[in-house]
């Protein structure tokens, strides 16, 4: 996980992990991530969905012990963001005081920075949520 | 069909084992246990283990261990289910002697977690999660437990105090048990005062990072009969089953039930004959504090959203009416993760045969159940064990 030669196995979540872009079924059936079968109904037919990036936080965490790759990041925050369209993800909250976190917190999508992989490795963004800039 | 017996047991002592290896741990274990059961040999091995790839370097562990231990030319592979490994492990050995296809089996339960620094064990921990959707956003496998901790928490009005008697209990009895990890008592305050790893999941609502290994021998009640194992000293496999949930903890249903847990019990209820009630002792998977409530709700030992309730009233000790953790569980006796279940699975043999240490003895027990959880909740293995 730390060697730079990972550019093809990030690369290939580029698209879902930087806009947000899940699956949704030809039953209507909405989830993060796509996934070939639908988790609710069974479909196979499933095309890309993009999420609106809204959600509220249903619980989080301030994480203390992180694992190696994020130790320059600790203490951070993460939590269980249930989107607007029903679907949860779990991602680390950003632009927030730990303090003012609190369940039903409306967040709202961001893509930031969440690692380096060293001078030579590749920067790894996808989404974190924060709360909407009014 | 015809029920497998767990003819010999065997462990090494759960703790920071700095001057022995995997093989030499898993080795001794797997010789315990064959000693135990008057034999010198075995058809089969199974190797329940989670990372030793990532921990030590070192995969193709039935070969490792096969081969140091000195079986022969047997079959011998790893079962993988994350910290579920060992409970699995015991099932895919049962299942072998099942099938008429392997006499007498061998299933050693082992991990070696302190050669590796911690950060890079957190991270191998969180292996078990989901790596594109959660280890990729920092998240460790205690920070996934402590979204949940928060979750009951709220849901049913507890505090991290209600929480904090499950480690109370566990060790309350680990320190009567030699092999245990931490062989002391602590208080509530003991858990209280203990720092925050992941608010609100605190290190005392943690089990540690440890190294250890136990083993359990597996045969025929014919078989057993054959080689001349005394009927007190068998110990059967009446119910067992295991079930997955989603890995991605977000894209659970209801984050507060063990699903998983709660389709292996009901199988394995149905196989053994037995309910939650016939139940005389739990080993639930109490790597963190808010497992335990989760798993005797699931197991159906305590209504949803009581399971924290068990605790706080006592019913856990050795005289409640659902005894848990009776040598320590996770907590106290350690977690070195694929080897749990087997260690599950011997202390119920050791309660089973009236051989518990003295003050951890459960009176009388015929049945006992152990529940080793893999992921957050999404590989559970449950396993009936009862006097034959």
């Amino acid at each position: 996980m730390g060697r730079p030669m990972q550019v093809a196995r990030h690369w290939r979540h580029f698209r879902e992990k930087y806009a947000l872009i899940g699956g949704k079924c030809e039953n209507g059936h909405v989830f993060f991530p796509k996934r070939p079968v639908c988790p609710v109904c069974g479909s196979r037919n499933v095309e890309e969905y993009q999420f609106s990036g809204k959600g509220k936080v249903i619980s989080w965490t301030i994480v203390r012990n992180p694992p190696s790759g994020f130790e320059y990041y600790k203490p951070y925050p993460l939590a269980l963001v249930e989107l607007e369209e029903g679907p949860v993800v779990l991602a680390q909250l950003t632009d927030v005081d730990p303090e003012e976190i609190h369940e039903g917190m409306e967040v709202e999508m961001v893509t930031r920075k969440i690692r380096e992989f060293g001078e030579d490795g590749i920067i790894l963004y996808a989404y974190k949520f924060r709360p909407p800039i009014k | 069909m015809e029920k497998p017996v767990i003819i010999g047991v065997g462990m090494v002592p759960v703790g920071e084992h700095w001057r022995v290896s995997l093989r030499d741990m898993a080795v001794e274990a797997l010789l315990n246990a064959m000693d135990d059961a008057g034999i010198d040999n075995v058809d089969s091995l199974y190797v329940g283990n989670m990372a030793s790839g990532s921990f030590i370097e070192q995969e193709n562990l039935g070969a490792l261990i096969a081969d140091w231990a000195g079986l022969g030319n047997i079959p011998a592979v790893k079962v993988e289910a994350a910290c579920g490994s060992g409970g699995a492990a015991v099932q895919e050995g049962a299942k072998a002697v099942m099938a008429g296809l392997e006499d007498v089996v061998a299933v050693v339960g082992v991990e070696k977690m302190t050669d590796a620094w911690p950060s890079d064990g957190t991270r191998y921990l969180a292996y078990a999660a989901d790596a594109e959707y959660e280890l990729f956003h920092g998240a460790s496998f205690v920070a996934l437990n402590a979204l949940i901790m928060r979750l009951y928490m709220k849901t049913y009005g507890y505090t991290e105090e209600d929480l904090a008697y499950f480690a109370v209990n566990a060790h309350a009895n680990g320190a009567k048990n030699p092999y245990a990890m931490f062989k002391r008592p602590i208080t509530v305050d003991t858990v209280l005062k203990s720092p925050y790893v992941a608010d609100p999941l605190k290190l005392f609502d943690a089990a540690p990072m440890c190294d250890g290994a136990a083993a359990v021998i597996i045969t025929s009640k014919e078989k057993a009969k054959e080689l001349g194992v005394p009927k007190d000293k068998m110990v059967e496999l009446a119910g067992f089953w295991r079930a997955i949930d989603t890995i991605n903890l977000a894209n659970r249903e209801d984050f507060l039930t063990l699903k998983a847990a709660k389709v292996a019990a009901e199988k394995a209820y149905k196989m053994a004959g037995v309910t939650a009630k016939d139940i005389d002792f739990f080993e639930v998977h109490d790597a963190f504090t808010v497992m335990a409530a989760l798993s005797l709700e699931a197991l159906g030992a305590a209504e949803r959203g009581k399971g924290a309730l068990l605790a706080k009233e006592g019913q856990i000790a050795i005289d409640g009416d659902y005894p848990i953790q009776t040598m320590g569980g996770l907590k106290s006796r350690g977690h070195p993760v694929g080897a749990t279940g087997v260690y599950q699975t011997v202390e119920a043999v050791l309660q089973l045969r009236g051989e518990a240490p003295e003050g951890i003895q459960v009176p009388d027990a015929e049945v006992g159940l152990t529940q080793n959880i893999g992921g957050t909740g999404s590989n559970i293995t449950v396993n009936i064990l009862r006097r034959v």
